[in-house]
């Protein structure tokens, strides 16, 4: 399958390495471990701001799903378009996004991505092709046909991606929005990132099927299946749907198993799993953690690349909590801005 | 330069601002449930798909919720889309995107994106649909910044305002009165707008101020020429829009009369005749009053079947007159 593509480490050499290891040169496998420490530390900053105080509202945090994020934006450009959910900040890192402006944002100042106005659950960097996260289940995906439509209008050869949990798989709009796709062979890619629950209720209590990527069937597109804490099979699915999408083949739906360490939001008693089913997951299915050892096996890292890649995460967090700390907060008087566009 | 000026129905007046708006721009676009062949239920479009082809008047599922998501994504990224929801009842459906979505993009990303799709909506009852296919939900979506919300009540005025909406960079929501769809008047051929957010004084009088909104107009200005025979000298103001509403020309007609009625074919409660109603008590027009305001707006149910029940839920021509008759009263 990869062998149509030159491969940035010979296929010969190690024919059973994992398609990442085949596809992306070391320094691009250093940089996904740098983005996914920059994901996990980023949301654990937000935390520790939030539990003191510093943030307000509530936010919903992606940690244990670092790798389907990074996986499944791999293969895109800036063009490329995402939509987002509330559980959005691995996304917006992922696509590119500067953890400065985020914190920034969450910290309701004016040099956020959304000068203040959005916070977490409206996080966005509409210059790298992120169009938001979304506060409401499932709003993005139709939202996400849309760009896709355009790009099929206006031939940019752009794809679009919706991410979205297993629960907004029981929304009409996701239905709607995958026949509708289909239907007019949209170069869009739905990815379901099933953490197994929304908030407290288990797929298996709210979803008849019983994986997401089955729904594909009913829609006529390819329903794909991955590990979304492996960072390479969820890259290499990405992969090949977007080469498909952009054949002009039309949609994928991509189901990324995958678990949340932390509740569903900061009012979450964890009342509807067990500590044994988190711990296990944590010890035994940590995407960093395996993603690491991947790369130590494969001689891209050693233990001194992994420190010194934790150190410059650890100063970009802190350079980033700095500049949201010392950034303006909003002018009341400019309460009624970007309601609509200003005409010149 | 003359413009020639013909007479157009004001579904013809809708579809030729449509056709003009595809050929000056590439961007736009049509989609709806059985816009295509079928030329839309109110045949709005008609043969436009000849004309356009299928890929720029694209027939949806009959999806509204995923339909309305799919042009507020378009609009997003660099299209145009006009959406045709095959009636405005079924807004309720698209509720979460119109809403939640097209209403608050600009401002949630603190004014990095745009949203300019237009979405029409055929309105109102007289037709025998019932509950479910006769409302007029202006008001619902009045109620929500970042929309801007249009009642067009002529052929010339849908035209000059469905291409100022298809250039207006927001969201705009147009409400069609099912009723004027056939109902003819001069159009001028060729492109021009019509102001959003401009109501339009279309008759004068010294007498009472009626401010009325979309078929209600026409029978405003029905039941003034009437009452100008018993000596009643009638202002009649075309709302035209609702978000965002010309607060200016109400107050400086109210002032002018000091008599007020508002006439809207909505349910009467927590409906535009309030928020009509509050612009002049909120305003110096309010010292001008010499009668209480008056509404007449919608009965408190839904729309019912019969014909007989169906015309008296909503305000007639009589209805109106009789209203005028009362609060003009003393003034003569
Ligand atoms: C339309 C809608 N219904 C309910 C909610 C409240 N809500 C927010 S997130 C959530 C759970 C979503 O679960 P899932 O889609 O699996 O995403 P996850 O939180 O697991 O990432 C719920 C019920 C909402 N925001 N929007
Ligand atoms: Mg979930």
């Amino acid at each position: 399958m990869a062998n149509a593509r030159k491969a940035a480490n010979s296929d010969a050499a190690q024919p059973n390495l994992p398609f990442a290891f085949r596809k992306y040169t070391a320094e691009q496998l250093r940089q996904v471990l740098h983005k996914m420490y920059l994901i996990r530390r980023f949301e654990e900053g937000a935390e520790d701001a939030y539990t003191r105080g510093l943030i307000h509202g509530t936010m919903h945090l992606s940690i244990g799903q670092e790798a389907s994020a990074m996986g499944i934006c791999m293969p895109l450009t800036d063009q490329d378009q995402i939509t987002s959910t509330h559980r959005g900040h691995g996304h917006c890192i992922a696509k590119g996004a500067d953890v400065k402006r985020m914190f920034a944002e969450f910290f309701g100042k004016t040099t956020g991505y959304c000068k203040g106005r959005g916070g977490s659950m409206h996080i966005a960097d509409v210059t790298k092709g992120n169009l938001g996260a979304n506060g409401i289940v499932a709003g993005g995906i139709p939202i996400a046909v849309g760009a896709a439509l355009a790009a099929k209008k206006l031939k940019t050869g752009n794809v679009a991606i919706s991410f979205f949990g297993d629960g907004a798989n029981n929304e009409g709009a996701f239905h709607e929005a995958l026949n509708m796709a289909a239907v007019w062979k949209l170069p869009v890619i739905f990815v379901c990132e099933n953490n197994g629950y929304g908030m407290s209720t288990s797929t298996e209590r709210s979803t008849a099927v019983k994986n997401i990527a089955d729904r594909a069937s009913a829609y006529a597109m390819p329903g794909v299946i991955v590990d979304g804490n492996n960072f390479s099979e969820v890259a290499e699915a990405a992969d090949a749907a977007v080469e498909r999408a952009r054949a002009g083949e039309g949609p994928t739906l991509i189901e990324s198993k995958t678990y949340r360490y932390r509740g569903h939001s900061k009012s979450d008693r964890n009342r509807y799993r067990t500590k044994e089913e988190i711990e296990d997951w944590m010890a035994n299915r940590d995407p960093i953690a395996l993603f690491e050892a991947e790369l130590k096996e494969f001689g891209i890292i050693d233990d001194a690349g992994i420190e010194a890649v934790r150190e410059a995460v650890k100063k970009e967090i802190a350079d980033g909590i700095e500049f949201a700390k010392e950034s303006p907060s909003p002018e009341i008087c400019d309460l009624e801005n970007y309601v609509y566009t200003e005409v010149a | 330069m003359d413009v020639a000026v013909r007479e157009l129905s004001y579904a013809q007046a809708i579809q030729e601002a449509m056709a003009i708006a595809m050929e000056q721009d590439e961007r736009v676009f049509l989609m709806g449930e059985d816009i295509g062949v079928y030329g839309g239920a109110f045949q709005v479009t008609g043969d436009l798909v000849e004309r356009f082809g299928s890929e720029r008047v694209m027939d949806t599922p009959i999806s509204e919720l995923g339909g309305a998501g799919v042009a507020v994504g378009a609009a997003l990224t660099g299209l145009r889309p006009i959406f045709e929801f095959q009636f405005s009842d079924f807004a309720t459906l698209a509720m979460e995107q119109i809403v939640n979505q097209a209403a608050k993009m600009r401002f949630m990303l603190g004014g990095e994106v745009s949203v300019p799709v237009v979405m029409r909506f055929p309105a109102g009852s007289g037709t025998g649909a019932a509950a479910q296919h006769s409302q007029s939900l202006e008001a619902w979506l009045g109620h929500v910044p970042g929309l801007k919300v249009i009642q067009p009540a002529t052929p010339h005025d849908v035209k000059g305002m469905l291409l100022a909406a298809v250039a207006d960079p927001d969201p705009v929501m147009i409400f069609e009165h099912k009723l004027l769809y056939k109902m003819k008047g001069p159009v001028p051929e060729g492109h021009y707008t019509v102001p959003i957010g401009k109501a339009d004084v279309r008759r004068q009088g010294r007498d009472l101020t009626i401010v009325a909104t979309s078929i209600m107009v026409h029978k405003a200005l029905e039941a003034a020429a009437a009452l100008q025979a018993e000596g009643i000298d009638i202002e009649v103001i075309d709302l035209r829009t609702v978000r965002p509403m010309d607060k200016q020309t109400i107050i400086d007609s109210v002032k002018k009369t000091s008599r007020l009625l508002c006439v809207y074919e909505a349910v009467k409660t927590l409906g535009i005749g309030a928020e009509i109603s509050a612009v002049v008590a909120e305003s110096d027009a309010f010292d001008y009053l010499d009668a209480p305001i008056v509404r007449l707006g919608g009965a408190e149910v839904p729309i019912p079947y019969n014909p007989e029940l169906e015309k008296a839920t909503v305000p007639q021509v009589p209805d109106i007159i009789a209203a005028a008759r009362d609060l003009a009263k003393g003034k003569r």
